[in-house]
């Protein structure tokens, strides 16, 4: 279903199903839970199992290897982007020990048609996405932490993800990779 | 052009996918007269040619059925234990039913659960650092492809020595197992994978491979 004739450009849909059933998802856990806190938990787990199976679909298609250092993976995870989201983010504000870098998006479509009522001004709206980025690394033998520091929903004029590497997980890595 | 077979380990190392492709069936049935001029022996629970080979009955090939009953282990269904049967001379003649043998799901997982240690051992073994482990087993009759993707899922297609671009092939496993397995939500991870999905995919990808040779994929 998903591949058709053209093997890399996988069957497109229009972002905006995409939107509202994202949209959908975050109202029914807004009414599911009474904390906006236990909201932003919830994405985050539910993006790290998407994560850890998306990160085999981003491998089979783009057929790339292992990152040996941290701006790499920073590319990698844009060109994540590109495959999934079709936008770009740009990498920004790279810490000067080289482990922590910022995602900027100017425009991101999962909150295309989003204003944020008083009553969930703490709820991190696209929390989804940095729980899918820590399950794909995870996969890849990567522990990272990721957070929004600014967000377009809250006014800031880019939504800002924050990326941070931790340590690669020695122990996980698979034998003929160390 | 033929493959024979497709296998998937997990991370973890257990057998989490297999699929036999084109195994040829081999199967000779035989009336015989005392004295039986094919010997046979008793090993692993199975009734085997141990000596004397011909007329398509090789060594190795086990005993399946006698005057048209099935044999289990070595005895026939009404409980009768086969090879005290063939000694006696009333039997005669007597009609033997003879198959390659075919290896059960049991041992499967146990070669599976085997080619992980060896696979570790040989990226061990190597002079260089970085080795990438085993990607081609070769034999006189098969070739083994393995391509272990960067999160220690491995993939197999066991083929025969001539066929070409199994490597490829190998990936486009690994696509159809991101495709219909991992985007299955009643799937999980590191469990034995039970899609349907996958398996007709699967199946389709190799026969168009087999008639048509892998660039048309």
């Amino acid at each position: 279903m998903s591949r058709n004739v053209i093997k890399l450009d996988a069957k497109k849909v229009n972002s905006e199903l995409f939107t509202l059933t994202y949209g959908a998802l975050v109202s029914q856990l807004l009414k599911d839970y009474e904390n906006v806190e236990d909201v932003n938990k919830q994405l985050e787990r539910m993006g790290y199992n998407m994560g850890i199976r998306l990160i085999e679909d981003f491998l089979a298609r783009t057929g790339s290897g292992r990152c040996y250092d941290f701006k790499d993976t920073a590319e990698k995870i844009q060109s994540g982007f590109k495959i999934f989201l079709g936008i770009t983010p740009s990498i920004t504000n790279w810490s000067v020990a080289g482990d922590e870098f910022s995602l900027c998006f100017e425009t991101n479509p999962m909150s295309e048609f989003v204003e944020l009522p008083d009553h969930c001004l703490s709820l991190k709206y696209c929390n989804l996405l940095p729980g899918v980025l820590r399950g794909a690394c995870e996969m890849v033998q990567m522990e990272i932490a990721s957070w929004f520091v600014q967000d377009q929903l809250k006014n800031d004029s880019v939504t800002e993800l924050r990326v941070k590497f931790i340590k690669r997980l020695e122990d996980a890595i698979p034998a003929g990779e160390d | 052009m033929v493959i024979y077979g497709v296998y998937i380990v997990s991370k973890s190392g257990g057998l989490i996918f297999n699929h036999d492709h084109n195994v040829p069936k081999i199967e000779v049935e035989k009336p015989f007269n005392y004295p039986l001029d094919i010997k046979l022996a008793y090993e692993n629970k199975k009734i085997v040619v141990a000596f004397d080979q011909r007329d398509g009955i090789h060594v190795g090939h086990v005993l399946t059925a006698v005057n048209g009953q099935p044999v289990t282990g070595k005895e026939l269904d009404d409980g009768r234990d086969v090879l005290e049967m063939l000694k006696k001379q009333e039997n005669y003649p007597i009609t033997l039913k003879f198959s390659r043998a075919k290896m059960t799901t049991n041992e499967k997982i146990f070669l599976a659960s085997m080619f992980y240690p060896l696979f570790a051992i040989a990226s061990q073994l190597s002079p260089e650092p970085r080795c990438s482990g085993i990607e081609v087993l070769e034999t006189d009759t098969f070739r083994l492809y393995c391509y272990q993707t960067l999160t220690g899922v491995k993939f197999m297609v066991v083929a025969e020595p001539s066929q070409t671009g199994m490597e490829i092939l190998t990936k486009k496993v690994y696509e159809l197992y991101a495709d219909y397995a991992l985007k299955n939500p009643f799937y999980s991870l590191e469990m034995p994978i039970r899609c349907e999905l996958f398996e007709n995919n699967l199946q389709s990808l190799l026969d168009t491979v087999e008639k048509s040779g892998i660039s048309n994929v």
